[in-house]
């Protein structure tokens, strides 16, 4: 048996022991869950976990194999939960099977989102670095911006459309208005589970991991280490950029298609879909390594729990996040830190590194 | 009439930001890290000249100097703890996010010693504004000094860059560090100093900002920050006359489009001619574009 | 290294996992340790973030009434354990916060204070069948559909028609600029039934400027176009942090309108350097003022500034009564600790409808419809000489 597991290529085992840590963190979470031994919080928590971790993952693909910084991940998540959410609020009463309905606002929600993707990215991506982490923040912006002067609303004539307010809509007395501007959409099902969730997850480890043990995966990664030389043997480098950046948009979508059935109002704040998010699920990503999926999963976990976590220090609960959150930047990045603990932490074979394993690129 | 009003607002604004942006810039070429921690170092300024004028009593000159003297050692002491340690880090994402928790770390610090209310800044610019066309057209006198303190601050700073031996090592270190100390600049140090001029500078945009747009809470900094980043790069990143430009231009654009197009699509005005800007000369208004070699 | 850290990193997340899972089973059993049965209100609003002002206030004010009822016997004799938890003024983290105050094993919620997350947390009360009062939070959502939640302060639709009739009654203008929070789902609500209102009352609205939570501390632009459009009166349903900076500058470009604000205003002359004089001759619409001479809101006062060196805002006050109404209903239902929270609630939405209290946001009595909402009338005040004084 560990014979034959050795022989498989070692992406294969890496992937393999992705999948189920996955999948024996659900398992031991149903386990305690019918035990009756979860706490409420957690419980309520667990839709959310599989939120972070599947934002997590899909920036990953951008800023760990793509190589560029995207500050706009939260407007593709917000494009997905308003696509749709608008469309499970509009059929709700049509489509009564909850499973059903659930699965095509979650095709809606990704194609939308990775519709967006493909538009934003076609421009962005002839930029670099900074510029485009910039642009990207700049279209996240936008799309909050222009989601909150968005009312739409329904009646016996049709629909109704408006930017300026819900007066203007000048629907019939027996009208409903279905996306209110800021005050978003409002009585979207709760339609999104911990199953779901997780089933949700796996999918989008299987698509990225698929991908980049692909023939497409290693010519996105051999754009990111040197761009002129990818272009110099023939990788069509606009083709293969958009393609990862679409993917991760349709991901993203997904998630905000989970964040929107989870929770009974949606409305595009500067806290849920902001730059401010945009920037959390980069500190996802960065914290668990770059380029690591494994480490995405569980930094997105860790991150989200740590707030709750601490809430017990109430008036310091913020402040404690933020000086743990520097610390365990300067722990894992900071040059001397790491050299402080390879002497003294390699003693135990546990935290040595092997030689033979290379540092950390791959799943 | 009211478009002449709406520019000399616009050039207010912009001003502030381009204070702003010259400390994030400056930051950026020499150190190149975007410091998020900018725009909070800004609001900690505001806090203490508050505080020394409301509770304390003091002079507002003396105040504003309590203030700089204050920023320059917080913004030296952040750049010492946080982002020295981490400045030969694998990837330079690593201090982005260190300055983010720094951000965070500022926010919550002032939350717990000042308290969520908002308070109001004292005027410590008291400038009678000026009536042109009858009343019909008014600038205050807060405008004016802004927009004064922003053309002198932006001169000083081309002057010591150009013309002091600290400024040229500036320079230096900016185009390549390893060089740099080769040739006996003291790498570290101007970092340094950087963070500390930087820092000063934010003081500054802090009282400017907060006599222009008097309520003061601990989030005061953050989107002034964010903006005046989006006008740094807007500028050119890197370069001090292009934050300058970029800085002044960006809140024209914001008034104007404010006043004409939409007064709730201001974000998605600013942004789009940033995105417009960058997609048609990809390194700002003023910023190099540098040929990548193989 | 990888290994190390994903080896922490793991570690770190079994921990929390335990500590989480865990949680419920400790904080049971601290509070039997106590011995004497309690009830135990839980609340939830921002004590971070853009809106900690308010989730601070509620939490104060809160608190207030919870001391003073324990001083004077408690709730039908039971003494009130009190919580309170952040939710940064969003829907997901209030949720968070609400199953924290779950596992606490909190019987009455006190929330939420924003409008947003109290329209979540309101249909997780609903299918876990908690009683719900909240001190602030007005959008209709945030009640309506829900028969297990009620609220303290006005609903949006109601501040705004109000608002609108009280102008045309008193005649005080026919042209009227609005500038309201479009990001802020108070204040563009309030607008909403405004600009309906004023239609049929005959007012013309010559300007509505909006601004974002992301854009609120330039309001030149705003303030030309209300000039520019000749208004005599600005309509300010917005909180009183930006309208502090309005007044502010429109008196530094000369422009000198008619105010009329709602209860977000209030506060106004609380704001610490605000120049009061700017803000003689506006008028309000609001459910409390501060400075009422009411033996009852001088009390109140008093003992808020001795707790917590400041005025008390309209929120602090909200979150006072929401506690009172729960002692009254609670009283009136005889409702007592042992029950759980499900029995607790269906006795309380009984009970509701049938109190009426006397308290600081309704001089005169304060009812409850069935349908959550309050029925009290507001007053309209004008600030003159730094203080309020009632227009009626």
């Amino acid at each position: 048996m560990w014979k034959k597991w050795m022989a498989l290529k070692k992406t294969t085992r890496s992937s393999a022991v992705t999948y189920a840590i996955v999948i024996a963190a659900y398992l031991v979470i149903q386990l305690l869950s019918s035990l009756g031994l979860l706490s409420s919080l957690f419980t309520g928590l667990l839709v959310p976990l599989c939120t972070y971790v599947i934002l997590a993952v899909s920036l990953n693909l951008v800023v760990g194999f793509l190589g560029e910084l995207s500050l706009g991940h939260a407007g593709f998540m917000c494009v997905g939960a308003f696509a749709s959410a608008f469309f499970s609020r509009c059929m709700e009463d049509a489509i009564p099977v909850s499973g059903l309905r659930f699965l095509i606002a979650l095709l809606i929600g990704a194609a939308v989102a990775g519709l967006f993707g493909i538009l934003i990215g076609i421009p962005v991506l002839r930029l670099k670095g900074d510029y485009l982490a910039i642009v990207t923040l700049a279209f996240g912006e936008i799309i909050k911006n222009v989601i909150n002067v968005l009312f739409i609303g329904r009646d016996s004539n049709g629909f109704h459309f408006s930017t300026k307010d819900a007066v203007s809509l000048n629907m019939e007395p027996d009208g409903e208005v279905l996306i209110n501007g800021p005050q978003g959409i409002t009585g979207t099902p709760k339609d999104a589970t911990f199953t779901i969730g997780v089933i949700l997850i796996l999918i989008s480890l299987f698509l990225i991991i698929n991908l980049i043990n692909s023939r497409s995966g290693r010519a996105i990664m051999a754009i990111r280490d040197n761009r002129i030389a990818a272009e110099s043997i023939g990788i069509n480098i606009t083709k293969y950029k958009l393609m990862a950046f679409a993917i991760s948009a349709a991901l993203a979508g997904v998630a905000g298609v989970l964040y929107a059935h989870n929770l009974s109002t949606l409305t595009a704040t500067p806290k849920n879909f902001g730059y401010n998010m945009s920037i959390m699920i980069l500190v996802f990503v960065v914290l668990g390594g770059i380029g690591s999926i494994r480490g995405s999963i569980i930094a997105a976990v860790v991150l989200t729990l740590l707030p709750e976590m601490l809430r017990g220090l109430s008036d310091y609960r913020m402040l404690i996040y933020a000086i743990v959150l520097i610390l365990m930047m300067l722990f894992n990045w900071a040059p001397k830190a790491i050299e402080w603990r390879e002497r003294h932490l390699s003693k135990f074979r546990f935290f040595g590194r092997r030689k033979d394993e290379p540092a950390g690129k791959g799943a | 009439m009211s478009f002449l009003s709406y520019l000399i607002n616009g050039i207010s604004l912009g001003s502030v930001y381009a204070i702003i942006a010259l400390g994030y810039t400056m930051v950026y070429g020499i150190a190149k890290m975007l410091n998020f921690a900018h725009g909070d170092v800004i609001m900690i300024g505001a806090y203490i000249v508050f505080t020394c004028v409301s509770s304390a009593g003091m002079h507002p000159a003396l105040a504003v100097l309590i203030s700089i003297v204050g920023c320059t050692v917080l913004g030296v002491a952040i750049e010492r703890v946080a982002y020295r340690p981490l400045r030969n880090a694998a990837s330079p994402l690593a201090v982005l996010i260190t300055a983010i928790g720094m951000s965070y770390l500022l926010q919550n610090v002032a939350l717990l010693i000042f308290g969520a209310n908002t308070k109001t800044f004292p005027e410590i610019l008291t400038l009678p504004s000026i009536s042109l066309a009858g009343g019909q057209l008014n600038i205050t006198g807060t405008s004016l000094v802004t927009i004064g303190a922003c053309i002198v601050i932006m001169i000083c700073l081309m002057a010591f860059i150009h013309r002091t031996k600290a400024g040229q090592a500036m320079l230096a270190v900016s185009e390549d560090k390893g060089a740099a100390q080769l040739m006996g600049i003291n790498v570290n140090g101007t970092i340094a100093l950087t963070f500390a001029i930087g820092s000063a500078l934010a003081a500054v945009a802090g009282v400017l900002l907060c006599s222009a747009y008097p309520s003061l809470t601990p989030y005061t900094g953050s989107m002034p920050g964010i903006r005046a980043f989006v006008a740094a790069v807007f500028g050119g990143i890197g370069s001090i006359p292009g934050a300058f430009i970029g800085g002044i231009l960006l809140g024209v654009i914001e008034i104007l489009g404010r006043a004409y197009i939409s007064s709730q699509l201001a974000d998605a005005i600013v942004f789009g001619v940033l995105i417009v800007v960058l997609l048609v000369k990809p390194a700002g208004i003023l910023g190099k574009n540098i040929q990548e070699k193989v | 290294m990888n290994k190390v850290k994903r080896f922490l990193g793991m570690a770190l997340a079994a921990l929390m996992v335990v500590s989480s899972a865990a949680g419920c089973s400790s904080d049971t059993a601290s509070s039997e340790s106590t011995g004497e049965p309690t009830f135990k209100i839980g609340s939830i609003g921002p004590a971070t973030g853009n809106n900690a002002a308010y989730g601070l206030a509620v939490q104060n004010g809160a608190q207030i009434a919870v001391d003073e009822i324990n001083a004077a016997g408690g709730i039908n004799g039971y003494q009130i354990e009190f919580s309170f938890e952040d939710d940064e003024s969003d829907a997901e983290k209030a949720v968070n916060a609400y199953n924290v105050l779950k596992d606490w094993g909190m019987q009455m919620l006190l929330g939420t204070v924003t409008s947003a997350p109290c329209t979540a947390v309101a249909s997780e009360t609903d299918n876990d069948r908690m009683f719900q009062i909240t001190p602030s939070g007005t959008a209709v959502e945030s009640v309506q559909g829900h028969d297990n939640v009620f609220r303290v302060c006005f609903s949006d639709p109601a501040q705004g028609a109000k608002s609108a009739e009280y102008i045309a009654t008193k005649g005080l203008a026919t042209k009227i600029a609005v500038i309201y929070d479009s990001s802020d789902v108070y204040s563009s609500g309030i607008y909403s039934a405004f600009a309906a209102e004023a239609e049929n009352q005959g007012l013309e609205i010559v300007a509505a400027e909006a601004f974002t939570a992301d854009n609120k501390t330039d309001f030149s632009v705003q303030l030309q176009k209300a000039k520019d459009s000749g208004a005599e009166l600005v309509f300010l349903p917005i909180y009183y942090q930006e309208a502090s900076a309005i007044l502010q500058q429109a008196d530094n470009m000369g422009y000198k309108p008619m105010y009329f604000g709602c209860d977000g205003l209030d506060g106004l002359l609380g704001v610490s350097g605000f120049d009061t004089s700017l803000a003689e001759g506006v008028m309000l619409l609001t459910p409390f003022s501060a400075d009422a001479q009411d033996d009852k809101t001088q009390a109140f006062n008093a003992a808020y500034e001795e707790a917590y060196g400041e005025t008390p805002i309209q929120f602090a006050a909200d979150a006072y009564d929401g506690i009172y109404a729960i002692k009254l209903a609670a009283e009136q239902a005889g409702i007592t600790p042992d029950m759980d929270y499900t029995e607790i609630c269906e006795k309380m939405i009984e009970a509701m409808p049938q109190i009426e209290l006397d308290g600081l946001t309704g001089i005169g009595g304060i009812t409850w419809g069935e349908d959550g909402e309050p029925n009290k009338d507001p007053k309209g005040v004008i600030i003159e000489n730094g203080a309020y004084v009632s227009m009626d």
